[in-house]
């Protein structure tokens, strides 16, 4: 058994309830619609700026690129251009290509023991699978809801919504009925990928053993953020143009709570805000951490170049040839190798502490 | 560390991109559609449903509608206060909303919604007028 998720778990009913409560009971509308939302965006803003300057101004003591294939040498040799990037360009199209295909999740295995003790690696899908899934879901889902933040509401939105309603499914019976208004397949697949990803954690022994309620706590958010949305669409329904008018009030700087949205609305919303105002502190920063990963986005041509450690500062050293010069007569008296011939200067005694 | 200007770059992109639509609407006003009702709807008072029912669930008791009258040829909706509608877009919703640009497309425009309605029912009040 384990607790974390339990506090996890908890937490989202919690801000369930002060959402649900807040607004539906007491009726702190202008609360939850305007102020939360402002700050959390705000909470948000000056968050993730604040830790990327925070990284940024971190020094990069070590050339730590991580190499997946052979690396730039001998001309015979092949090297791996995209694994192994020895030029600035090629990191370039290996950043691009972990950001929008997670390559490096794409090599996830499964290690385990069989036949009494053989240690055997298996290729294990189903992480990268999901998780692309996930983020692209999301990605749509984000776009989509473009539509309640800016009027008119501009051409690719529209585009991507005839693209995600593609699938016309429609059930009507009179005592059940869904496809009215049309399915989104982007809100479907977010729910069941986060779905998996909570599944994961909670039923994999290994991976359960590594979690903490920071790691369920966004899972279990991020699920009630699709439920409540794609409840609201589909099964509670709700005034849209309401909706609209309220989201429209807070990107165009003219908060207004307009009457006839529901407190599932305000959940959503709230929820939303949590994440935002979440975001920031969270591991979920790894949206803007993968972009300053030194194993990623470092050349990996630690042979052609010395990486300079930032922190070095001016270290007194004292070469061999500054050694040779200063004890060169004496070696030659005692008989040992020098690299520079010993010259007697003709007229000035010979100065050897001079250098 | 040497990096420092294409990260504050970076940043500035992401900042540009989340206030999108904050920028986007700058200077433009866009006040919420009002319905605006004909006199015959004004006169009515009632629609088939509750106005709260309608604004929210119209396209599901469309849907219904339909359903009811293309698969089981039933055509007649009774609604909760027991008065009897004909299951009919064309001759019962536009009958009364006759002005589909002002009643139907502000509030769809303004939500991006495309209802596919109009791919067979036709907008008769145009031809009226």
């Amino acid at each position: 058994m384990n607790k974390h998720y339990l506090y996890a778990l908890s937490a989202v009913i919690a801000l369930f309830l002060v959402a649900y409560v807040g607004t539906a009971v007491l009726g702190l509308r202008l609360i939850f619609g305007v102020l939360i939302p402002y700050l959390a965006v705000t909470v948000f803003i000056v968050g993730i700026v604040y830790k990327i300057m925070g990284w940024a101004r971190s020094a990069v003591p070590f050339c730590i690129p991580t190499t997946c294939g052979q690396q730039k040498s001998l001309p015979w040799i092949r090297s791996n251009k995209i694994d192994c990037p020895s030029s600035t360009g090629a990191v370039i199209i290996r950043m691009i290509l972990e950001v929008t295909c997670f390559r490096s999740l794409f090599r996830n295995t499964k290690m385990r023991l069989e036949e009494g003790n053989r240690l055997t690696y298996k290729w294990e899908i189903w992480l990268w699978v999901s998780a692309l899934a996930f983020h692209y879901a999301f990605l749509v889902v984000i776009v989509r809801h473009l539509r309640l933040f800016i009027e008119p509401v501009p051409f690719f939105v529209r585009m991507l919504e005839n693209v995600d309603s593609f699938f016309r499914v429609e059930v009507l019976y009179d005592a059940f009925q869904v496809g009215l208004p049309g399915i989104y397949l982007s809100g479907l697949v977010l729910l069941a990928a986060v779905t998996f990803l909570l599944l994961r954690r909670l039923v994999i022994p290994q991976v359960r053993y590594i979690s903490l309620a920071a790691d369920y706590f966004p899972l279990f958010l991020i699920f009630g953020i699709a439920f409540t949305g794609i409840l609201m669409r589909y099964v509670t329904k709700i005034d849209v143009t309401a909706a609209k008018t309220l989201t429209m009030g807070l990107v165009t700087l003219h908060p207004t709570v307009p009457a006839g949205i529901g407190g599932i609305f305000y959940v959503h919303l709230f929820f939303v805000s949590t994440l935002l105002a979440y975001f920031p502190f969270s591991k979920l920063m790894h949206a803007g951490g993968v972009f300053l990963s030194p194993t990623r986005n470092m050349t990996t041509n630690s042979r052609e170049k010395r990486h300079e450690n930032p922190w070095n500062y001016p270290v007194p050293i004292h070469t061999y040839e500054e050694y040779e010069d200063e004890f060169r007569e004496k070696m030659v008296e005692a008989g040992l190798p020098v690299d520079k011939p010993f010259v007697k200067p003709a007229e000035e005694p010979a100065d050897s502490s001079a250098k | 560390m040497n990096d420092k200007k294409w990260i504050i770059a970076g940043i500035v992109v992401f900042l540009a991109l989340f206030t999108f639509p904050l920028w986007y609407n700058m200077g433009r006003a866009a006040p919420a559609p009002e319905l605006i009702l004909t006199e015959k709807a004004k006169a009515a008072r009632e629609c088939v449903m509750p106005e709260k029912y309608m604004r929210a669930n119209h396209m599901q008791l469309l849907g219904q509608w339909r359903h009811a009258v293309v698969r089981n040829s039933k055509r007649e909706f009774v609604n909760p206060e027991g008065k009897v509608f004909t299951m009919s877009l064309s001759n019962t919703c536009l009958d009364c909303h006759s002005n589909k640009a002002d009643f139907c497309d502000k509030c769809h425009n303004y939500a991006s919604v495309t209802p596919y309605c109009w791919d067979c029912h036709l907008d008769r009040s145009k031809e009226n007028e």
